[in-house]
């Protein structure tokens, strides 16, 4: 994401990680995603899915920062995020 | 840590429970914008934490009026521009209903929008969301009541010559009490719009414009990321505009927000009130 200044408690702040999961079957390649992911975290794909469309790609996992915004402007309902398990964070204590 | 982006079957979207699973993938077009502005209604359906029994779709013809078919919930696809008619009915026979129109611009405003003022008039209460794509869709996109000026379609090659409906102003002066409009980019405001106003009590109507890029913006030379672009850099929101002068144009601007939010006793309080006073 593009920022006028770096924001002042950014140290201390954590921010949240997220995994994007996508439906490959579902996607009709608009880009809508792609183009809008405020982290692009996302790319175009070589690869077809059944119908021929180029689903999206996970390019940089760990820039995710689960914001939902993929999931609520794909008109397919075809791709989501969840926020990375506990576990696997690296950063246990998670804040929105 | 590894991540599979192409997994496949096991996985579940988070609206899949709201969703004909056996319908997806839909039939909206890729780029449509109808399919962003469906499930920001599932999503407001779905975190208004209202009982799903009790909440019905209620679409009419044309592209958007495939919504009603794909909610996994008591939905009825109604004959062309009798959408809100239909959910009228479903209203007062059962007022603990929630009742959701979903339909586009050409059925609520062209064919149906005599029962859209008259809904509007009686206060009904009703949630009335408008998916705007400024032309007849479905049928090959020819010149509709909400073409703007100028604009190329199949029935316009030159130009359209006529001036479209300003819709939020036409709620307004109708008498609905939740007027709010959305492009299908500011899904977020769209979505808690659209909360607001299923809990609102009354006529609330959402016009959500959006993207068709298979026959307006074909004609028009827009391709669907640019008009998602334009709707970036252009819309100004501006809530509690008078709705007489909200613009909806590439160089003044697209005018978005809640223009109207007011509380009016409903066609029902109504009549109750006066035909059936207790004695």
């Amino acid at each position: 994401m593009e920022l006028w200044r770096i924001p002042l408690d950014r140290d201390h702040i954590q921010t949240m990680q997220g995994v994007v999961y996508i439906l490959d079957e579902r996607c009709k390649g608009c880009g809508y995603c792609i183009e809008f992911c405020p982290k692009k975290v996302l790319g175009v794909s070589k690869h077809f899915n059944r119908k021929g469309y180029h689903p999206p790609i996970v390019k940089h996992q760990t820039e995710c920062v689960n914001c939902h915004f993929c999931e609520i402007i794909c008109p397919e309902f075809a791709i989501y995020s969840k926020p990375l398990s506990v576990t696997e964070s690296q950063n246990p204590q998670v804040t929105v | 840590m590894s991540i599979q982006s192409d997994q496949s079957d096991q996985q579940t979207h988070p609206l899949d429970d709201l969703l004909r699973k056996d319908r997806i993938p839909h039939i909206w077009c890729p780029g449509c914008g109808i399919g962003t502005a469906f499930s920001a209604c599932l999503y407001a359906i779905k975190s208004s934490k209202l009982d799903l029994d009790h909440v019905s779709m209620v679409s009419g013809i044309g592209c958007s009026g495939r919504g009603a078919g794909y909610i996994n919930l008591d939905s009825f696809h109604t004959t062309h521009g009798r959408a809100i008619p239909f959910a009228t009915g479903l209203k007062l026979a059962n007022p603990d209903l929630t009742v959701v129109v979903f339909s586009g611009d050409g059925d609520l405003f062209a064919i149906g929008g005599n029962h859209f003022i008259h809904a509007a008039r009686r206060n009904m209460d009703l949630t009335v969301i408008c998916v705007n794509n400024l032309n007849y869709g479905m049928t090959g996109g020819q010149v509709a009541a909400t073409t703007p000026h100028l604009a190329k379609t199949t029935t316009t090659p030159a130009g359209n010559p006529e001036t479209p409906f300003n819709l939020p102003l036409l709620a307004y002066a109708s008498g609905a009490t939740y007027v709010a409009r959305w492009t299908i980019l500011h899904t977020r405001d769209l979505t808690e719009s659209i909360g607001e106003a299923i809990q609102k009590k009354g006529f609330s109507f959402i016009e959500v414009l959006a993207p068709c890029p298979v026959n307006y913006g074909r004609r028009n030379k827009l391709k669907p990321l640019d008009v998602l672009r334009i709707y970036q850099e252009k819309s100004i929101i501006k809530h509690f505009a008078s709705p007489s002068e909200l613009h909806l144009d590439l160089e003044k601007g697209i005018t978005l927000g809640k223009f109207v939010d007011q509380d009016k006793p409903t066609w029902l309080d109504m009549y109750y009130k006066t035909t059936r006073k207790k004695s």
